[in-house]
């Protein structure tokens, strides 16, 4: 691996509460390091031209993709119940969120 | 009673169902021990329930195109009430509450799921190193990674443990795990195959599609595989089409690109040189070699790796521990259980791109990352529309090498992301590609696997199946076995 600083620093641990993610600090620093080097890559697109070129999200475009509006089966709550860590009264627990 | 021979195909396996020389059930028996006998070796299976797949092949209409057929699973696609986790301990107790549609299709088709093969975490990865639970190991070199990341799918392809499988690709995860195996895999067109019950990485990439012994049989599941689904608003809905209707034909008249950027200094000297006596074989068989270029390949890894982990930083966002699979013990309000489960659910690369992917989408860095990513890709989109107005076909190596050994990329995100080099543009434009072996290279004194990659233009799988099954037809590269 590559151990020149990178050019490129970014601020892992703000990264990391957007993400809601917890990181070590072993990880924030090796992600630092590598996330660097990545985007010292990546700058090489600066090289092009791209003024007045489109975006593309999809490759292959489809546009209004609208579906007849008709009632369907769901699956059924106790199975996707079952796949839940915790569930009580048909419903999914999670800590409290206010005291 | 009959049993089955490892690397038959499925079209004489077919056959052979048949005209009753083999019940379904004997071959799905044969194969769970041939797996029980190989596959210690490799491991690419990560679980099978052999009892469901005996009734479901007990029941099988033989009349169906894959009448009795088993066809392994990647991990990231759900099989009803099969265990599904992506590779990944985040869903750790999860179980497929539904089929999804490919699954599905085959089962229409007669085809019974069997096994649920390894891969590197949530697709992440070349080398299917990223998996959460076991290494896969290269048929031919079992101290060599099998390619990723559906390393499982064509590892057992390739050691005879599975007729065919079914992978997912969203830069390369069919078609380079076929070609460091050598077996065929196949990228079908963004849209061909529905998504609907494949764990999401990036939805504008993603595409499920076949890992096969032979081109025909790519061919067979294709034409199970392909159609408009309701289920997901991207597939498309086009003519019904037969996928083996252009197999037998030969090559005369077609026109073959040979990008020059995708033959630089820098390649396996045996990949090379395998893959230009393959364009070789191509043009005696009546093919007319053309070189074209696709000036944007450089940006390629770039480009995807910003458009990825993106994409995958939103869609992993779903794991949050509150609806499925684990939830951490540690957690004292539900931020902390956000923030833990996904600390202990997630691998380190999954992690990585999480934080690169919500780096270029955060405020002040969108638009110099993922909207400049955008805008390059509608560039690499049209190199290859340019290419297809001049050739039927563009030819290139699967991969710049061959199998690499444990180890020798995972400290380097960057040099792991650089060996999807050539395969990577093709899901960024949405066309097909297909790899299939071409040779092999010797690498510190073993021979291993070299995959020609073919790319046709959106929805041209079946001009891919016809010039890879006239390639495979005049070459033996296919029949070569590993020694297990």
């Amino acid at each position: 691996m590559s151990t020149d600083a990178p050019h490129h620093a970014v601020d892992v641990p703000y990264l990391a509460r957007l993400a809601r993610l917890e990181l070590t600090q072993e990880e924030i620093d090796l992600f630092g390091g590598q996330i660097g080097r990545i985007l010292d890559h990546v700058e090489q697109m600066n090289k092009l031209d791209i003024s007045g070129i489109e975006p593309t999200a999809h490759a292959i475009s489809v546009f209004d993709v609208i579906r007849e509006d008709g009632v369907t089966e769901s699956l059924p709550k106790a199975t996707i119940l079952e796949n839940a860590p915790h569930n009580a009264n048909g419903l999914f627990l999670v800590p409290k969120v206010l005291d | 009673m009959g049993t089955f021979t490892p690397f038959t195909s499925i079209a004489e396996t077919r056959r052979l169902l048949r005209s009753k020389e083999l019940s379904p059930v004997e071959l799905l028996e044969s194969l769970d021990q041939r797996i029980a006998a190989v596959d210690p070796k490799i491991g690419a299976y990560i679980e099978r329930d052999l009892e469901t797949a005996k009734k479901e092949a007990a029941a099988a209409d033989l009349n169906k195109p894959l009448g009795g057929i088993p066809i392994g699973i990647k991990d990231a696609i759900s099989v009803a009430g099969q265990p599904l986790q992506s590779a990944s301990r985040i869903l750790d107790g999860y179980n497929a509450p539904y089929d999804a549609t490919a699954v599905a299709r085959l089962r229409a088709a007669g085809a019974v799921p069997f096994g649920r093969l390894n891969m590197d975490e949530f697709a992440m990865g070349s080398s299917t190193e990223n998996s959460a639970f076991q290494l896969t190991r290269n048929p031919w070199d079992t101290g060599r990674i099998p390619g990723g990341s559906s390393g499982g799918s064509a590892a057992a392809v390739a050691s005879g443990t599975a007729l065919a499988t079914l992978g997912s690709d969203t830069g390369g995860s069919i078609r380079q795990p076929a070609a460091l195996c050598g077996c065929v895999g196949l990228k079908p067109t963004y849209g061909r195959v529905s998504r609907y019950g494949l764990i999401a990485f990036a939805s504008s990439l993603d595409q499920i599609g076949p890992l096969t012994s032979t081109v025909e049989d790519s061919a067979l599941l294709m034409n199970a595989l392909a159609g408009r689904d309701p289920h997901d608003s991207t597939s498309l809905e086009l003519p019904d089409e037969d996928f083996t209707a252009e197999i037998g034909k030969d090559l005369k008249g077609l026109r073959i690109g040979v990008p020059k950027e995708y033959f630089v200094d820098g390649m396996e000297s045996g990949v090379r040189s395998a893959v230009d006596a393959a364009i070789k074989q191509i043009e005696s068989l009546g093919a007319e070699p053309v070189e074209i270029s696709l000036p944007h390949t450089e940006y390629a890894v770039a480009v995807y790796y910003i458009i990825a982990a993106a994409e995958a930083s939103a869609n992993l966002a779903r794991f949050d521990g509150v609806r499925y699979g684990r939830r951490s013990n540690e957690a004292k309000d539900l931020a902390s259980l956000y923030a833990k489960t996904r600390a202990e659910g997630f691998g380190r690369e999954v992690k990585r791109r999480i934080i690169l992917g919500t780096y270029v989408l955060s405020s002040g860095y969108y638009d110099a990352y993922y909207l400049r990513a955008q805008k390059v890709r509608t560039l690499i989109r049209r190199d290859f529309d340019q290419a297809f107005t001049k050739v039927d076909a563009i030819v290139s190596p699967t991969s710049p090498e061959t199998a690499f050994r444990f180890g020798e990329k995972t400290d380097d995100p960057l040099k792991m992301y650089l060996a999807d080099i050539f395969t990577i543009a093709t899901n960024l434009a949405g066309i097909c590609g297909l790899s299939l072996p071409c040779g092999f290279s010797n690498r510190d004194g073993v021979d291993l696997p070299v995959g020609l990659q073919l790319l046709g233009r959106p929805f041209g799988e079946s001009r891919l199946l016809r010039i890879g099954h006239a390639y495979e037809q005049a070459t033996e590269w296919h029949k070569r076995r590993p020694v297990l």
